[in-house]
């Protein structure tokens, strides 16, 4: 009897904190189901319709049928692949070398670098850009003032216009604006190395590179994986350089799949087409977010 | 020994004159941006770059403020303090839920709130648009505000903070007879005060640079924020560089100004928001 009493009294107990915890999480939870998990529902469900300002009718799978056959999707796909391709790796080994080599220095120098860094991302990517696209002019360029003044270049070149140069030029500004946060990320990381380690496996007669890659790397694994994730996602939705600076042009050379679904969906209002290529987008982020996740976790156990 | 010694100084120097370089690349744009502000049209198209303005000029402002760009840095100002201010209280009071409170269904919440930060954010724009067509918000600020707002990020910063509170301060004040709202305020609130200030700068500075989904949300110009604003500009008059430099300078310099006062709090925001694992 008494047993029952306390059981008893101890589930009004977690009622009572459940119901508690619900008030606390109510507001959020508004937010966050009424702004990101609906939409993400609509979005999957608009996918199957032919969704647009006149018409709104099932199709079926027809969309990611005409996905696969356009060709300025396929072009689009291949853009962003190597964007990703590139950014990636380049940001995460760039940012691990800047980190190991401030992370060292007297406070004042390395948070002095690490604002530094952050920089681009702070001025803003609209204000950035106008910058860059100066930078990039074929006529009063800086590109063009510095190679041509070395002897580099015969030629200005149109670095924006040229379908050869266009995607490197987005990457590069890509690269300048991703490196803060790892930057940070892995000071942050460095720094919490156990230096007994270090100093262990340098008394060992370890040279420098070794205790970095026997005893540094393994320890920021998780950082690093982070770091992956987050970049991946970033270089996979990259949209804002190309719609301020090439409008995907020339000849879809920067059309990226963030900028094709917005073009189809908000410049033609084809939204049901837009809808199929952002769960193919979706899918395709997330499917690399877990190789990741796999690959590193597998290489922390070797 | 020596020889050693001395290699490594090699890299040392090397190393830091890499750095140095890229320090002044990482700088250049926004320079750029505040001394081509006060270039005229001569100078900020010349084939030879000038380093620095030799004739300075304050026309570029007086043209900007011609246009509406107070209205815009008005906008851009109210739309970041709104979602920094609603997202901290909401984030506050669910971190705090999740990280010290035991409760039916926490972990498929919480693992809800995890999934959605791995998915990309302006996928879900067209339907958003569509929803926000719908509660009659579109063109306006708060199109933008909502959404950002329930982005789960300063949740889960906010559970990372809270987790440092230790029970025995909630158990005691339960003791004390403090209800669940005066636990909240009185001890919770003072405890996270630091994930706080890293949240709110945080939001205040994402919010103010963001441009997409400002672009899609906003159309009407007396919505317009200072990012559409100079892009508008960059689009309408892309000739007149010291205008949008102007422009520029107005968008960066208040945003740079505010990280740089901030940025001990900034830092730690992103690195504990960066989960373990």
């Amino acid at each position: 009897m008494g047993k029952n009493n306390s059981l008893r009294r101890n589930r009004v107990l977690v009622w009572r904190e459940t119901r508690a915890a619900y008030l606390f999480l109510l507001p959020a939870l508004i937010f966050f189901l009424g702004f990101v998990i609906v939409p993400m529902f609509l979005c999957l469900f608009y996918s199957f319709f032919n969704y647009t300002m006149d018409d709104f009718s099932f199709v079926g799978l027809q969309n990611y049928i005409e996905m696969i056959h356009d060709v300025i999707f396929r072009k689009a796909l291949v853009n962003t692949v190597i964007i990703v391709i590139v950014a990636v790796p380049t940001v995460t080994a760039f940012s691990l070398w800047v980190a190991a080599v401030i992370y060292r220095m007297h406070a004042f120098t390395r948070s002095f670098y690490r604002c530094v860094f952050y920089l681009p991302v702070v001025t803003g990517t609209v204000a950035v850009s106008v910058v860059w696209k100066w930078m990039f002019n074929k006529y009063t360029g800086l590109f063009n003032y510095v190679l041509t003044g070395v002897g580099v270049i015969d030629e200005n070149i149109n670095w924006l216009g040229n379908e050869r140069t266009a995607l490197a030029c987005i990457i590069l500004i890509l690269f300048t604006t991703s490196i803060g946060q790892p930057i940070v990320l892995y000071v942050a990381a460095l720094g919490n190395v156990d230096t007994a380690l270090v100093e262990a496996s340098e008394v060992d007669g370890a040279t420098k590179f070794q205790s970095f890659w026997k005893v540094k790397w393994p320890s920021v694994m998780p950082t690093t994986l982070y770091i992956l994730v987050i970049t991946t996602i970033n270089s996979f939705q990259c949209y804002a350089l190309i719609q301020l600076l090439t409008s995907g042009g020339p000849n879809h050379a920067t059309d990226t799949i963030m900028y094709y679904i917005y073009y189809e969906a908000f410049k033609l209002n084809r939204y049901g087409y837009g809808n199929a290529m952002g769960i193919f987008l979706a899918l395709v982020i997330a499917l690399f977010s877990l190789v990741q996740f796999k690959v590193t976790n597998s290489g922390k156990m070797d | 020994m020596k020889a050693q010694l001395k290699k490594i100084s090699g890299y040392g120097i090397f190393a830091n004159i890499v750095m140095i370089a890229l320090a002044i690349l990482m700088i250049f744009p926004l320079y750029w941006i505040v001394t081509g502000s006060f270039k005229d049209a001569a100078a900020i198209n010349a084939a030879v770059p000038e380093w620095f303005p030799s004739n300075p000029i304050i026309d570029n402002y007086i043209r900007l403020f011609q246009k509406p760009a107070l209205r815009w840095l008005w906008n851009t100002v109210f739309m970041a303090v709104m979602a920094m201010a609603l997202t901290c209280i909401t984030a506050a009071m669910a971190g705090y839920a999740l990280a010290k409170k035991r409760f039916i269904g926490q972990a498929a919440i919480f693992s809800l709130f995890v999934c959605a930060m791995a998915l990309p954010k302006q996928v879900v724009l067209i339907p958003l648009l569509k929803e926000m067509a719908f509660l009659g918000l579109h063109d306006t600020l708060w199109a933008v505000i909502l959404p950002t707002v329930g982005w789960p990020f300063g949740v889960f910063l906010m559970k990372q903070f809270a987790e440092g509170i230790p029970g025995e301060m909630l158990e005691a004040a339960r003791i004390d007879g403090a209800g669940e709202v005066r636990t909240f305020t009185t001890i919770v609130m003072p405890m996270i005060k630091p994930g706080i200030g890293a949240l709110a700068i945080f939001t205040f500075i994402s919010t103010w640079n963001d441009y997409f989904l400002q672009l899609i949300m906003l159309n009407a110009s007396e919505v317009l924020t200072i990012s559409l604003g100079i892009a508008k500009l960059q689009a309408e008059m892309a000739t007149d560089y010291g205008l949008i430099m102007a422009g520029a300078a107005v968008a960066a310099v208040p945003i740079v100004t505010i990280f740089l006062m901030f940025q001990k709090y900034f830092t730690q925001g992103i690195t504990l928001g960066a989960v373990k694992g």
